[in-house]
């Protein structure tokens, strides 16, 4: 049995059921994160104090650098899709294996921040400000671990399916690359909200 | 349409507030425009089933019902809910809001939930709440956490489940909770708000009628005790109330000599 | 695992000749999976139904011990045979849970929707088969979750179903669980919404334009945008709410706050009434999700047994749209009575009014339906036609409560508990029976016994009434829901014949359900074989598949040829005219 256009273009809608099936995934998503900067805000108006990020010690420089990171990654992210429609093969796993890898180099940034936190007994309890800070931070890095997974998978044992279906595989990473910018793009939001504002 | 009559066949509890019969009038306007609605739907919900069901030489026809009647009447519906929205409901909720008597001529009272009891916090003589502080609470006689050595707080008089408060007097209620969310329900002054720790929600209210006692209760879900999370209101004559305030004055200064 | 593939050798030209598991339990058919979620929701209907009659006990006679029951439930829940309060809001919290997330939508939107949606619009399966598997385990390990909450330290949730907080963060280990069993519920739900919304949208067949469309499929898509759309803030809120349970944050814990004498540790800073936001964000939506499914499977029953077209068929339609749209506007008509102005407070009733109209017209719709019709009263058509009035209630109830100025009196009280189970329990889960019902015969290829069925309707109908009329009175008269013992107060204490009347009412209530859990297994079995693909002469496209369907449903793709419900057509010799049949 075969499911009609799961690799092919829907004639009416344009675009075949994975990509209309990552679109609608994220929109959930953006009313996860959307909740969530909701409440940020709820409880930023309603606090009576509320500090700036650098003046309870995070770091701007880092989180910078994390977001060079994280762009780039999004740039490489595409240059292994364009590398699959331009058939070159190992273009792509190159490319792909460097988006992991930038995905690693956030996470071991954010690493070194957590732990400096916590070296300066801050947790997620110590006040409202590092409550929404964890939570946020945290669940995006969730979001990284996932894309890294997928991202591996796609790169290793998943990329068995290029020999036989190319035109699926290549759909495939443009699904991945769909879902990795927009956790980029919860990031390019968090920057700010959390460090600068 | 007085108020006896329209009250007598929905088994409300008895209305003993200033604002409370307008509370019971849209309820039982909207109570009208329910049973209206669903009595013509009825009438015409049977008919059908009797009058179309299934027989013999008795067929199906293809082209729907013209429904002229039942726009009209949908429109109607509209209508109706409009006026009961904006006639009725906005501005009877906003004289609950917002029309709030002056504090210095209303008496001010306290009200904190906690699990499970309601505590009564009143001025005193000099009409000054004393300083409280979450701190200062404990279970050994200050529960409410009030600061001694605050000099509005030697007379402040202080009440657990007991609830006086004068007769055609309006009173203006402060309403807020120690631990988790209570609503503050005294069902026959119509008075109903939740006690949200963090935050203090005054109402206000003028009981009318009914010196005695009526029971509070807690319409929130609290926990375990929550069923039993009640007190008393007593609506006194000004006489009584006069009274009791100065029984309970002279009380706090035996205690204090 | 080797054995079956032993037993299959490689070289059998189809590999459809699955093992047991691949085929009965692991299986990515969409009309094995619905047929999963269906048992599994109906047992959870059962469970939920149980929780509640067990609580009934104890608000008919207070504190009255039932000994063996003490025995079997244990000196934690029943010492001596007597209801502990914590027991109480236990029950009453999980039975809210279980019977929304675990037992209705599953059944209207994971069984019906699965077995039936793919089917209707000719499509082999869903877009992402594995997606769907996966969606039904996160449902099943959500619900084991949620059953093993009962044997944690301190029992489960007691919070309530909303689960408000300080309280439940506060609460017992149990609201832990309850919380981790909600993030699996909401990626079940996730991911079925996803592959409802690709499926409609991408995989109708040839023919089937969008105004083709039975008005079940739309009650489908529209649901499935308010699960994909409305569930993410919940799973949010349940972020927050774990963090303040496990990582001692205080989102949603004002500072100050003094639990029995004791200071609480936690910072402060937060606030209780966000979660109560990010809840009923999910959950007024979420009441929606119960009953336009319900409305879709009356709609499809209404239309075949009335043997003409639905009244109004765009109308419907247009209404379950602006209905899904406005449902994302009203959520803070449940919290009027938490401080709210005159500003906030007359924005939420003029928008709870306005998602009425649509109600009633979808209501008044079907009811135009009825005219000029010839009505076989089969059961499936004694449940959807019940549904009119019993949802009409239901509706109408919700007036009141939308309103600020009443809602003042009534909010809280068993009045509310009256009009929402009058949406929900005569409503769609009569609806609910109707579809069961109506497609037994397409999944089992065999009929229910008619006779065993109208008694079963009958007796519901009437339980049903018995149970939830009166709570309008209770409310109407001010008593507040959620008590243990409902003498505790004077006014309950009159009130307490109308306690002793509902339980009685919820117990007959189950008793009347025996016909039909004898009637679902019997006719299994030694049900009348059905003689056709279309025993009800219906005109949707799921009649014309074999029965049952095979995997991948259609031998050859349908083709559509005209409107969903062409019945009676003028000049025809026949009374029904198929959407899959071509005529000149």
């Amino acid at each position: 049995m075969e499911i009609p256009y799961s690799v092919k273009a829907n004639p009416v809608t344009g675009i075949p059921n994975g990509k209309f099936g990552i679109w609608l995934f994220l929109a959930s998503e953006v009313m996860l994160f959307g909740a969530l900067f909701s409440s940020y805000v709820l409880l930023r108006v309603g606090a009576d104090v509320w500090p700036h990020g650098r003046d309870v010690g995070l770091s701007i420089p880092l989180a910078t650098l994390n977001t060079m990171v994280l762009i780039a990654s999004s740039v490489t992210m595409v240059m292994a899709w364009a590398s699959l429609k331009m058939d070159q093969f190992k273009k792509f796993r190159l490319y792909l294996g460097l988006t992991i890898l930038l995905a690693f180099g956030f996470l071991v940034v954010k690493y070194f921040e957590y732990t400096a936190k916590f070296h300066h007994e801050i947790y997620p309890s110590t006040s409202t400000f590092f409550a929404i800070y964890f939570t946020l931070t945290g669940l995006h890095g969730l979001h990284v671990i996932g894309g890294i997974i997928v991202n591996s998978y796609l790169w290793g044992p998943g990329a068995k399916v290029w020999r036989s279906e190319p035109d699926r595989f290549a759909n495939r990473i443009e699904y991945a690359g769909l879902y990795w910018h927009f956790v980029d793009l919860v990031w390019i939001f968090l920057f700010p909200v959390l460090y600068l504002l | 349409m007085n108020p006896g009559t329209w009250r007598d066949w929905l088994p409300y509890p008895p209305n003993l507030s200033e604002h409370g019969p307008g509370v019971d009038q849209l309820n039982t306007y909207v109570h009208y425009l329910m049973f209206v609605m669903f009595i013509a739907w009825a009438i015409y919900f049977v008919y059908c089933l009797i009058h179309f069901r299934k027989r013999e030489g008795h067929k199906a026809v293809y082209n729907p019902a013209k429904g002229k009647l039942a726009k009209v009447s949908e429109v109607g519906v509209i209508l109706a809910e409009a006026i009961l929205l904006i006639a009725l409901s906005m501005p009877a909720w906003a004289a609950y809001k917002k029309n709030f008597p002056s504090r210095e001529e209303a008496l001010n009272v306290r009200v904190i939930g906690e699990q499970f009891a309601w505590n009564f916090h009143y001025p005193g003589n000099d009409g000054v709440f004393g300083r409280t502080d979450p701190k200062l609470m404990n279970n050994t006689g200050n529960s409410l956490g009030i600061d001694m050595s605050d000099p509005h707080a030697k007379d402040d008089i202080i009440t657990l489940n007991e609830f006086h408060v004068p007769l055609n007097k309006p009173v203006i209620v402060d309403i807020s909770s120690k631990d988790v969310i209570h609503s503050f329900t005294i069902n026959v002054l119509r008075v109903k708000q939740d006690a949200v720790p963090g935050m203090v929600i005054p109402i206000h209210f003028k009981a009318v009628s009914g010196v005695g006692a009526h029971e509070i209760t807690c319409a929130q879900l609290c926990g375990l005790g929550h069923y039993r999370m009640q007190g008393f209101v007593y609506i006194d004559t000004s006489e009584q109330y006069a009274q009791w305030h100065a029984q309970k004055e002279s009380e706090l200064q035996g205690a204090s000599q | 695992m080797s054995e079956v593939v032993n037993h299959h050798p490689v070289h059998e030209a189809h590999h459809e000749e699955l093992g047991f598991l691949r085929k009965y339990v692991f299986s990515t058919d969409h009309k094995v999976i619905g047929i999963q979620y269906g048992l599994t929701a109906l047992v959870f209907l059962l469970f939920g139904f149980s929780l509640i009659m067990l609580l009934r006990w104890q608000l008919a006679y207070p504190g009255k011990p039932v000994i063996w029951l003490g025995k079997i439930l244990g000196e934690n829940f029943m010492p001596g045979g007597i209801m502990l309060p914590e027991f109480y809001n236990m029950l009453g919290a999980m039975h809210g849970t279980i019977m929304v997330f675990l037992g209705i939508v599953p059944l209207a939107v994971g069984a019906f929707g699965n077995y039936v949606m793919p089917l209707q619009i000719g499509a082999p399966d869903m877009a992402f088969p594995k997606i769907n598997a996966a969606s039904y385990w996160f449902y099943f390990v959500g619900g084991v979750v949620m059953l093993y909450s009962f044997f944690v330290p301190g029992g489960p949730a007691q919070g309530g179903w909303t689960s408000y907080t300080p309280l439940a963060d506060i609460a017992p280990v149990g609201q832990t669980w309850w919380l981790v069993g909600m993030v699996f519920l909401i990626t079940s739900s996730l991911l079925g919404s996803i592959n409802f919304i690709v499926t409609i949208v991408q995989m109708r067949t040839k023919g089937l334009s969008f105004w083709r469309l039975p008005v079940f499929v739309w009650a489908q898509f529209v649901t499935a945008f308010l699960l994909l759309l409305a569930f993410p803030p919940l799973e949010a809120a349940a972020v927050l709410q774990l963090m303040d349970r496990l990582a001692g944050t205080s989102f949603f814990l004002p500072s100050g706050l003094v639990v029995s004498g004791q200071m609480i540790p936690n910072t402060g800073g937060g606030s209780p009434l966000l979660w109560q936001h990010l809840f009923w964000f999910l959950a007024h939506p979420e009441v929606y999700v119960l009953i336009l499914p319900g409305m879709g499977i009356v709609a499809e029953v209404i239309a075949n047994n009335t043997r003409k077209p639905l009244w109004g068929y765009k109308t419907i339609v247009f209404s379950i749209l602006f209905i899904g749209g406005m449902s994302f506007t009203v959520w803070a008509h449940h919290m009027f009575m938490t401080g709210m102005g005159t500003t906030m407070s007359t924005f939420f009733q003029t928008t709870t009014m306005i998602i009425s109209i649509p109600s009633v017209i979808i209501l008044t719709s079907l009811l135009l339906s009825l005219w000029g019709a010839s009505i076989r009263f089969t059961t499936p058509m004694l449940f959807a036609i019940a549904f009119l009035p019993m949802f009409a209630i239901g509706g109408l109830t919700g007036l009141p409560l939308g309103l600020t100025t009443s809602d003042i009196h009534l909010h809280d009280t068993w009045y509310v508990i009256g009009h929402f189970h009058y949406v929900v329990a005569p409503g769609t889960i009569f609806a609910l029976f109707a579809g069961i019902y109506y497609w037994y015969p397409k999944v089992t290829g065999r009929m229910l016994n008619s006779v065993l069925g109208k008694i079963h309707f009958w007796l519901s109908l009437v339980f049903m009434n018995g149970v939830f009329l009166p709570m309008l009175i209770q409310g109407m008269a001010g008593m507040n829901r959620r008590y243990y013992d409902p003498t505790a107060t004077p006014w309950g204490k009159a009130m307490q014949p109308f306690m002793e009347f509902i339980s009685w009412s919820a117990w007959l209530l189950a008793i009347s359900q025996i016909p039909f859990v004898i009637n679902f297994f019997w006719s299994m079995w030694k049900g009348r074989k059905v003689t056709s693909d279309n025993p009800w002469d219906a005109t949707t496209l799921e009649w014309s598949a074999p029965t049952p369907p095979p995997h991948g449903n259609f031998p050859t793709p349908p083709e559509v040829y005209r409107e969903p419900y062409e019945y009676s057509v003028p000049g025809k010799e026949k009374d029904f005219s198929p959407q899959f049949i071509k005529e000149a």
